[in-house]
């Protein structure tokens, strides 16, 4: 009876997982591996093939945006390493215990807006007519109105502001872990500031580091309103293609064959980056 | 000459005083421990001496020369901290290397240099082992083997063996001792538990609220203690609250709250009328019948077995509980009997009342 009561709790906890994996990842996932499988040849006529993958490996604009798409995503990955990382030692480590629940809310603010209100907050700050421009001409520092939407370098912003929080939380958590008493123990026994920050501190926070940059990577990657609001028409972020495709062409074979592409090509990178940092899944985003 | 020298060393956090004029001296090769209950400042002492606080007034002289001006990393003292700190992500052979590859040194020498201390240590060839593989003393004898490999002045021990439990920490006192004895360093330890302090020391500095009340070796802490403080502090003793009646040739009449008296020697400057303690170690109680003011008469109340170092819990009949020593060939004795027991005045040391 015990045993049978055991069961029924493991399906019945199990089973809303299982049905949100299998139904809303795994099938749509299959799906468009099957779609992307297909080549039409007329009227709801298809082979099966190749074709779709081979024809995106012979046109370079889709080559070269998957290959920008990717470039910018660890850009954009570094750059929120490079700034979380003193937001988040500095929560963790050096504010005041006090203070350190309001700072983090801080960092959690910015969330509770959606993403497309955050990007028109950016629009409004740097369209030509935006705060920025119309403030440096009154103030007389340039001569004329600038455009500073659309370029890379506003994309790459915008960016870097919607992800750096998922950057940050988790090198929060790991930080916390650490005992104060391992960087006066680095101090003691002779290291530098910069020793003790290479050696013991980063160390210690590597399973924060290759957490959050895998999940600002993937985020990023993926993103679509923000490059697209941002960069206008020059953005050439692969999503926007996926987006053109499906609706656009209505060419869903091709919209599905980019999808699982973007897929691959991204768990590419973060297997690659894995590799050349020395480090593994089991070590770091899995330990503990 | 002295390894280390504190020199009236003063720290104020705000309007607390958590060191107050604190001056101690160590000779070379000295095993010396600050001896006190937590909050008396001795953590703040000792980190003041690694340089992980500047003190607010007063001077820290290592071998001589003042270390105030230099950072933690700059000074010559290694410390082996109260959970050890060893370093999670590194394996026992790069904790040890950490010091001597932050000193410069050369890498075809380091090697070498870790397997010698760790032979030293007594655990050859554990270089690849990682941390958590192992036991609690093994990791204390890596965390003294990481300082020492870099040859510290000194080396500060912040009661390292407080996560220990009680078996391998008796083991570690012994164990620390040796070591001590092996490298001929100097070592400051900072301890709470007065046995740790008592058994491994050259010198003991007992510290309460900020302030050293005396030091000394630890004989003379127990046996001649200078204040109220030291004697309940250090070792066991039976402690008789209750206020001079008389002063006559340095020993004192104490009157006791429910009647009776108790003399022993006056040991400081207590006036007649005062209130004291007099404090009473276990074995300097003797059962049997003893002159005026040098016996108490009571009922054993219980019997404490701890093999050599059994107990009688005995009740007077003024009301204090006395924990009476018992000696190797003692007369049978029973919970309920009557007993009386006796002690020599020079035994019994009277000492202002502490203040709560």
């Amino acid at each position: 009876m015990g045993r049978s009561a055991d069961r029924l709790s493991l399906v019945l906890l199990f089973t809303p997982f299982a049905l949100w994996i299998g139904l809303l990842i795994v099938l749509p996932q299959l799906g468009i591996g099957y779609v992307s499988l297909r080549e039409k040849v007329g009227v709801n006529e298809f082979t099966f093939g190749f074709g779709n993958y081979a024809a995106f490996f012979e046109e370079p604009i889709y080559r070269n945006t998957l290959l920008r798409t990717a470039w910018i995503s660890i850009l954009v990955t570094a750059l929120a390493l490079i700034m979380g990382f003193p937001v988040a030692y500095y929560i963790a480590k050096i504010a005041k215990e006090r203070s350190r629940a309001g700072l983090f809310l801080m960092c959690l603010i910015p969330l509770w807006v959606s993403d497309l209100v955050r990007a028109y907050g950016w629009i409004l700050l740097l369209r030509e007519t935006g705060v920025i421009s119309t403030t440096l001409v009154s103030l007389g520092i340039i001569s004329g109105p600038v455009e500073m939407l659309y370029n890379d370098v506003t994309v790459i912003i915008g960016l870097v502001y919607t992800v750096i929080l998922f950057m940050i939380v988790p090198l929060v958590s790991t930080l916390q872990g650490m005992d104060d008493a391992l960087l006066e123990a680095g101090y003691n026994l002779g290291g530098s500031r910069l020793t003790v920050f290479r050696r013991i501190i980063v160390p210690y926070a590597m399973p924060g580091i290759v957490a959050g940059c895998i999940i600002t990577f993937m985020l990023t990657a993926g993103s679509y309103l923000t490059p697209i609001l941002l960069g206008g028409k020059n953005s050439s972020w692969f999503t926007e293609q996926i987006y053109t495709q499906f609706i656009t062409r209505y060419n869903w074979e091709m919209g599905s064959t980019f999808g699982v592409l973007l897929l691959i090509f991204t768990s590419l990178v973060v297997w690659l980056g894995l590799r050349l940092t020395g480090q593994s899944l089991a070590t770091t985003v899995a330990k503990e | 000459m002295n390894d280390l020298s504190c020199e009236r060393v003063t720290k104020k956090f705000g309007h607390f005083t958590a060191v107050s004029e604190v001056s101690l001296d160590v000779p070379s090769g000295a095993f010396f421990s600050i001896l006190g209950p937590s909050g008396c400042g001795k953590t703040t002492l000792m980190r003041m001496i690694a340089g992980f606080e500047t003190p607010s007034s007063g001077d820290i002289r290592i071998k001589g020369e003042s270390v105030l001006g230099l950072p933690p990393n700059r000074r010559n003292v290694k410390m082996v901290f109260q959970h050890l700190a060893l370093f999670p992500m590194m394996n026992v052979g790069e904790n040890i290397a950490y010091g001597l590859r932050c000193r410069g040194d050369a890498r075809s020498g380091i090697a070498e240099k870790v397997a010698r201390v760790l032979d030293r240590v007594g655990l050859p060839g554990v270089e690849e082992k990682r941390i958590e593989q192992l036991s609690g003393g093994q990791k204390q004898r890596i965390a003294i083997a990481r300082c020492m490999v870099l040859e510290p002045d000194v080396l500060l021990l912040d009661e390292p063996l407080g996560a220990l439990d009680l078996k391998l920490r008796e083991h570690m006192k012994i164990e620390l001792k040796q070591l001590q004895h092996q490298f001929e360093t100097t070592f400051l330890y900072i301890t709470h538990d007065q046995s740790e302090a008592l058994v491994m020391s050259d010198q003991v500095a007992v510290m309460n609220a900020g302030r050293f009340e005396q030091i000394g070796s630890p004989r003379e802490l127990y046996d001649r203690p200078v204040s109220g403080f030291v004697a309940g502090f250090v070792g066991d003793a039976n402690c008789i609250p209750g206020k001079i009646a008389e002063i006559r040739s340095g020993e004192a009449r104490v009157e006791l709250p429910q009647g009776g008296e108790v003399i022993g020697k006056l040991c400081d400057g207590s006036r007649t009328g005062d209130d004291v303690e007099v404090f009473l170690r276990p074995e300097a109680l003797r059962l049997g019948a003893g002159g005026a003011g040098q016996s108490l008469e009571g009922t054993v109340d219980s019997l404490l077995f701890n093999g050599a170092n059994s107990r009688i819990l005995m009740r007077a009949g003024t009301g204090q509980l006395l924990e009476v020593a018992i000696p190797a060939e003692a007369p049978a004795i029973a919970e309920g009997d009557a007993a009386t027991v006796n002690w020599r005045p020079d035994h019994a040391l009277v000492f202002a009342r502490r203040a709560g």
